[in-house]
């Protein structure tokens, strides 16, 4: 029991037992203080309003993890839903045509900024804004009105839905739940997964051992924007119309839910499945302010703003308590302890990992 | 011979002479374009022309750009500005529209809040210890919905004639909002260069812990950089409200944090910390005006001025990055010997 307790109390996992308890929090509020707000229906709900979110998060929670950051996002979503208008509505392709191309688009163009940052050495921050303008600027190019889909295909996608209980699950959400899986899967049982943590515990030390940085980074870059290409694809299907102006300010909140769900900004640090309750957060929030009804709807981002100071200070205090201990209480190896600290994760995931990664170590020496 | 040389290498060497050179060439597209573009006249007692109106443009992003310089060059960086512009415009509007007449005070809680968000920022980066682009971003999340609160959602317009010759004045035949960024940019070089603050601030972005060991109140230092970028995005965001005649939360200052960072880039501050040039950076913010000026007037559709920015930045951080040019030299040296070599490898044996 003890031992069980301090696993929960761990700095790696509280952050994300916080966030979970908290998800529980707002949600049981929420079903004390409005009727009809603790149903399956609601739970669901969640899901298939926020699909678009979550996709896009999990690809900004590898970026981040990796150590760097991703500002493109929400501008190549917008960009994805013009391409999907302007395939269905005026070259008239077919859906599986235009989704492999928006994907293989989105992820060339994450690849590209990838390769830019590790080859150029430039800062993620600039070369992922340069590429938010550019494909904002090309959103308005092609067209600066909004483009609404009819064509029957996407309409057909759109409408489809899997009733479970009391609710359904929709196209978008199911895509959502995928990815998920294949995220979860590719971040803890992969090489690729864990030489993006090594990648952001250390990136010096990922070079020494002989990790395939530049593979990585690139790749971690190129995972984020196919990402945002099918997070706007579920987007499209979501509104049926094409906009330039459409998800702005979505990397802020992707930013957010990750850094809800646990996710240090330094690198090194953070699960996939933290970002789904952080997007589940930022979700139940709009759902109690839509439930309200008095409040308005600047109310959600203070609440957010709010949310991640706290979690911002949480991360800080852990940070501190972990460097104090290793360094006897004295606080004077806190700066020594902080590269250890960020690289401690690596080999601590989970003891499955490690059971499952030795073999694969073995057969490389 | 040789001594022309190196000035040759010492011009180019020096840190001004990108962004003077960008400059000069879209002014030369400009010019191109339209003869008079250089042409001021004399209307009313009051100056007009091109150069004139992109000065006039540019003050906002100007004096929010010298406030960033100071964060970047100690390694931070303050996204929250295009919050706090909105902040600011707003807690103006909401005091003018109680009483038109109150324009002191008007002024006085639009610099008190933008000093406010300041402290929070510097409180959170030099004594919590967050990173900065996390802590800022918080403002910049909440900011807006702040903005919002103090207009309740809605558009405030301003009319009182005392706020307004801030943003749409003249003074002396030259627009207010130039005179007050003239101000700001000689009160910051005064305050960096004439006292050894602008030292201490290079030394943190150099090296932080040094600084700190060598006994410099370092925390103190981050601490009021960061309120030095809140107080000139408050009078930034005086500057905008006043010229669009009205507190917008949702719209005002949008995405001048990118281009104030953009300004201080191509003003060849280093991101990294430690080296920074106010004129530089002044340089900065008046290539971004004149792009869109340039891109408006030549007829690119304005939406182009975004791809433009883009592969402007591109390029000038490519130039900017050692990787880079070890690169280019690279290749250019094995194109060069491979043609040396030519001969031999053409004809083996």
């Amino acid at each position: 029991m003890n031992n069980r307790l301090g696993r929960l109390l761990d700095p790696r996992t509280l952050p994300i037992v916080v966030t979970v308890v908290l998800f529980a929090v707002l949600f049981g509020f929420g079903s004390v203080m409005y009727t009809g707000f603790f149903s399956l229906q609601v739970l669901l709900g969640l899901l298939v309003d926020n699909a678009f979110l979550l996709i896009v998060a999990i690809g900004m929670t590898f970026v981040i993890v990796s150590g760097g950051i991703d500002l493109s996002v929400g501008s190549v979503v917008a960009l994805t839903t013009i391409l999907c208008a302007i395939g269905a509505e005026r070259l008239h392709w077919p859906v599986w045509v235009i989704a492999p191309l928006v994907l293989a688009f989105g992820t060339l163009y994450g690849a590209a900024m990838g390769a830019l940052i590790h080859f150029f050495r430039l800062q993620p921050f600039i070369v992922t804004l340069a590429g938010m303008f550019l494909a904002r600027g090309a959103c308005f190019l092609i067209t600066t009105q909004s483009i609404t889909i009819n064509e029957s295909t996407f309409h057909a996608m759109a409408g489809f839905s899997v009733p479970i209980g009391g609710g359904s699950l929709t196209s978008g959400a199911l895509i959502a739940l995928l990815t998920l899986a294949v995220a979860i899967f590719v971040a803890h049982f992969t090489r690729f997964g864990r030489n993006v943590y090594a990648l952001g515990g250390n990136e010096r030390s990922a070079l020494l051992m002989g990790l395939p940085v530049a593979r990585t980074r690139i790749g971690v870059y190129a995972l984020s924007g196919f990402c945002s290409a099918l997070g706007g694809f579920v987007f499209t299907l979501y509104v049926l119309s094409g906009y330039g102006l459409q998800a702005q300010g979505m990397e802020l909140d992707a930013i957010a839910a990750t850094v809800i769900g646990g996710t240090l900004l330094t690198g090194g640090v953070g699960y996939v499945i933290g970002s789904v309750f952080g997007v589940g957060i930022l979700g139940t929030i709009q759902t109690l302010i839509t439930f309200d009804g008095t409040l308005s709807s600047w109310w959600t981002r203070i609440v957010i703003g709010t949310l991640l100071c706290a979690f911002c200070l949480l991360q800080r205090i852990i940070e501190r308590h972990a460097a104090r201990r290793k360094s006897d209480g004295t606080g004077l190896g806190a700066d020594v302890a902080k590269p250890a600290d960020k690289s401690a994760p690596t080999h601590g995931t989970s003891t499955i990992d490690l059971a499952k990664m030795n073999p694969t170590t073995l057969k490389q020496s | 011979m040789k001594r022309g040389m190196n000035r040759i290498q010492a011009v180019f060497g020096h840190q001004l002479v990108w962004p003077v050179l960008t400059l000069v060439a879209l002014f030369a597209i400009d010019v191109a374009h339209r003869a008079g573009f250089l042409s001021i006249t004399l209307l009313d007692g009051h100056l007009f022309g091109a150069p004139i109106d992109i000065l006039n443009r540019a003050a906002p992003l100007v004096i929010v750009s010298l406030g960033m310089t100071l964060v970047i060059a100690t390694r931070g960086i303050d996204i929250s500005v295009g919050a706090i512009v909105a902040i600011a415009g707003a807690a103006a509007a909401v005091v003018l529209a109680d009483d038109p007449s109150r324009i002191g005070t008007a002024l006085g809680a639009a610099l008190a809040v933008g000093v406010l968000a300041g402290i929070w920022n510097g409180m959170l980066v030099a004594f919590v210890g967050m990173q900065p682009i996390i802590a800022t971003l918080i403002l910049m999340v909440a900011g807006r919905g702040v903005a919002q609160l103090l207009t309740g959602g809605q558009i405030i317009p301003i009319g009182a004639p005392g706020y307004l010759v801030f943003g749409g004045g003249y003074l002396a035949t030259v627009p207010c909002s130039v005179w007050i960024a003239l101000g700001v940019t000689a009160a910051t070089a005064l305050l960096v260069n004439r006292t050894a603050l602008g030292l201490f601030i290079r030394a943190i972005g150099v090296n932080p812990v040094a600084t700190r060991l060598v006994g410099l109140r370092s925390s103190a230092i981050v601490f009021s950089v960061y309120v030095f970028s809140g107080l000139t995005a408050a009078i930034a965001g005086i500057l905008a409200s006043s010229n669009v005649r009205s507190a917008d939360g949702n719209n005002a200052g949008l995405l001048l944090e990118l281009d104030a960072i953009l300004a201080v880039t191509l003003g060849g501050t280093s991101l990294l910390g430690g080296r920074f040039s106010l004129a530089g950076t002044v340089l900065g913010a008046l290539i971004i005006q004149t792009l869109t000026y340039t891109t408006y007037s030549i007829g690119v559709p304005p939406e182009a001025t975004l791809v433009v920015k883009a592969i402007v930045v591109l390029v000038v951080s490519v130039i900017q990055s050692a990787a880079a040019r070890a690169m280019l030299l690279r290749q250019l040296l094995r194109a060069f010997a491979f043609a040396k070599t030519k001969p031999l490898t053409g004809n083996p044996q």
